[in-house]
């Protein structure tokens, strides 16, 4: 008889619980690949006095970048160990940003969504990213940039990030509101609501 | 359309053959199966020993009342299921089948229009068994095929579809490699391609498209450049990379 | 993994409707073209079914399942009666 084991081995202790390795990038993608050439993209942060910070891709690839190396973990059970990232820290971005509210909705250009708590995109924690492997960020892996936040599962590291709006509370984001986790470790597998 | 009744069965293994080197035909035995039309499909879930489940679809090849299944299924390299099911799967073990499944993919005999069907790879396999149905219903309406391959060794079920060109034509296209002594050189299928192997607008056809998603989308759209009414062209999407 | 249309939903919607989903027609409330679910858009496998409209893209529903349950969450779709 044969016997059917799927893609699940976890022996490995950099693995999260329930996930596997893959050395492909799977592409998930909850709608069609928008294109945004780089004199249209641009990046935004509203806080609650209706404030907003823009920055143009130029003004993005002016700001200090950092290369950053990561695991990733998508909640569809794959993890990517080791992947290599370039992209600017939202400390950076929120270094001017005037904000009494605890949580950020993300924005993407396609109308994607998903809500973070504002401590956990900084202090090193979160990123724009723009390039992957060295590489201008593919677009179907959400170039030109996309939002970072390795350590949740990876529907958290918004594609095609447009911008962020400080909420007062955790509202729902696009998955979140179809019955994933409202926050989305790994590590505790927060995978459903 | 009446409501067919769905529900998962559980199928076993009784034929296994290899249609190519990455593909293979497999016909289960579903007790209480109610038969199924031309272009519907099974979703097969396979459930692993510390209850990890994974379920994907699969066209079903075979049409009727039979209660034994045909699928047919080609291994994607890095696939979660379609090389256990191509390779692993011994005649004897069991899945678990929801179906019949689908309503809007499916070709009746009463269908009056005269069909053309246009697969990409293993997206043959539901306009196979369209063929099929045409044969078991000795049905007078035209139908013919043009299938698109990478090579000739891809293609799947090449002799039955050959042994029934006198009533559904198949037109072979390839895409990198062609048989010894063909006029056409490998490449993609064309508008022209398009505009020369099926049926024309004019003959108000009911077209069947099935096969990656990208070559669905690039005939559904060539069709259309031809004059084709975006109603009469159903597509069914199989995915990929 | 590219997208699907909604002849895949055959199955996971089959609970859900009461009549075989993939001929079921509905609206698009955003830019009001009429069809068939098997005609819409359907990406998002395998975290879950986000169908949409063939005509402008918009979210017409949602569809999630876990631990055997699945979840519809309607957003811009008006479910018409079947063909
Ligand atoms: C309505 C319908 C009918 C279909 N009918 C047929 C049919 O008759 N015959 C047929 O052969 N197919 C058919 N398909 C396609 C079939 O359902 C499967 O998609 C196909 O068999 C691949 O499944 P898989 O589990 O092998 O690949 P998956 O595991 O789903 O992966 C697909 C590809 O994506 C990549 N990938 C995805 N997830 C991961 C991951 N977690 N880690 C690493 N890589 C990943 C892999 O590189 C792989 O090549 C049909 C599809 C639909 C929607
Ligand atoms: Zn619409």
């Amino acid at each position: 008889m044969a016997i059917f084991g799927g893609r699940r081995r976890n022996d490995n202790p950099n693995l999260p619980p329930g996930q596997h390795l893959t050395e492909s990038f799977p592409v998930l993608s909850a709608g069609p690949t928008p294109s945004i050439s780089a004199d249209d993209w641009e990046f935004s942060i509203r806080t609650e006095g209706g404030d907003i910070h823009r920055w143009s891709w130029q003004e993005l690839l002016a700001l200090p970048a950092e290369d950053v190396t990561v695991d990733i973990h998508c909640v569809t059970s794959w993890s990517k160990l080791g992947t290599g990232w370039r992209g600017v820290s939202l400390d950076t971005l929120f270094a001017d940003v005037d904000t009494g509210l605890d949580y950020v909705m993300a924005h993407s250009y396609g109308g994607y969504t998903t809500n973070l708590p504002l401590e956990e995109v900084l202090e090193g924690r979160a990123w724009i990213a723009y390039e992957y492997d060295g590489e201008p960020l593919d677009p179907e892996h959400g170039g030109p940039a996309r939002l970072l936040v390795p350590h949740l599962y990876f529907w958290k590291s918004a594609k095609w990030v447009r911008g962020l709006v400080m909420q007062d509370d955790d509202y729902p984001g696009f998955w979140e509101e179809n019955g994933y986790h409202l926050h989305g470790d790994p590590w505790r597998e927060e995978r459903y609501a | 359309m009446r409501r067919p009744p769905v529900g998962w069965f559980t199928g076993s293994l009784v034929r296994a053959t290899s249609l190519t080197d990455s593909a293979r035909s497999l016909t289960f035995s579903v007790p209480g199966w109610p038969g199924n039309l031309a272009g519907q499909h099974v979703d097969l879930r396979l459930t692993a020993s510390d209850g990890y489940q994974a379920t994907r679809s699969y066209s079903i090849a075979s049409v009727g009342p039979d209660t034994d299944v045909e699928l047919a299924v080609e291994r994607l390299p890095d696939g979660e299921v379609s090389p256990f099911l191509v390779d692993d799967l011994e005649v004897g073990d069991s899945v678990e089948l929801r179906g019949p499944l689908g309503g809007w993919f499916v070709w009746r005999p009463e269908h009056p229009e005269p069909v053309q069907l246009i697969a990409g790879g293993s997206g043959v396999v539901p306009l196979l068994a369209m063929t099929r149905a045409h044969t078991d219903a000795r049905s007078t309406v035209p139908m013919q095929l043009l299938y698109s391959l990478r090579t000739p060794e891809d293609a799947l079920y090449r002799d039955e579809l050959q042994q029934r060109s006198s009533t559904t034509p198949t037109t072979w296209h390839y895409t990198r490699t062609v048989p010894p002594g063909w006029t056409r050189a490998a490449g993609r299928l064309t508008p022209d391609d398009l505009r020369s192997a099926t049926l024309p607008p004019e003959r108000g056809p009911l077209t069947f498209v099935c096969g990656p998603t990208g070559f669905v989308e690039t005939v559904a759209r060539g069709l259309i450049d031809l004059g084709h009414q975006p109603d009469s062209i159903r597509t069914e999407r199989f995915g990929g990379i | 993994m590219q997208h699907l249309d909604g002849n895949v939903l055959a199955g996971p919607a089959s609970e859900l409707f009461p009549s075989e989903p993939t001929t079921t027609r509905g609206q698009c409330l955003s830019c009001s073209d009429i069809a068939t679910l098997a005609q819409a858009m359907v990406y998002g496998a395998p975290m879950g079914y986000v169908v949409r409209c063939r005509g402008c893209d918009g979210v017409l529903v949602v569809i999630t399942e876990h631990d055997g349950q699945t979840t519809v969450n309607m957003h811009s779709l008006r479910l018409l009666s079947e063909l």
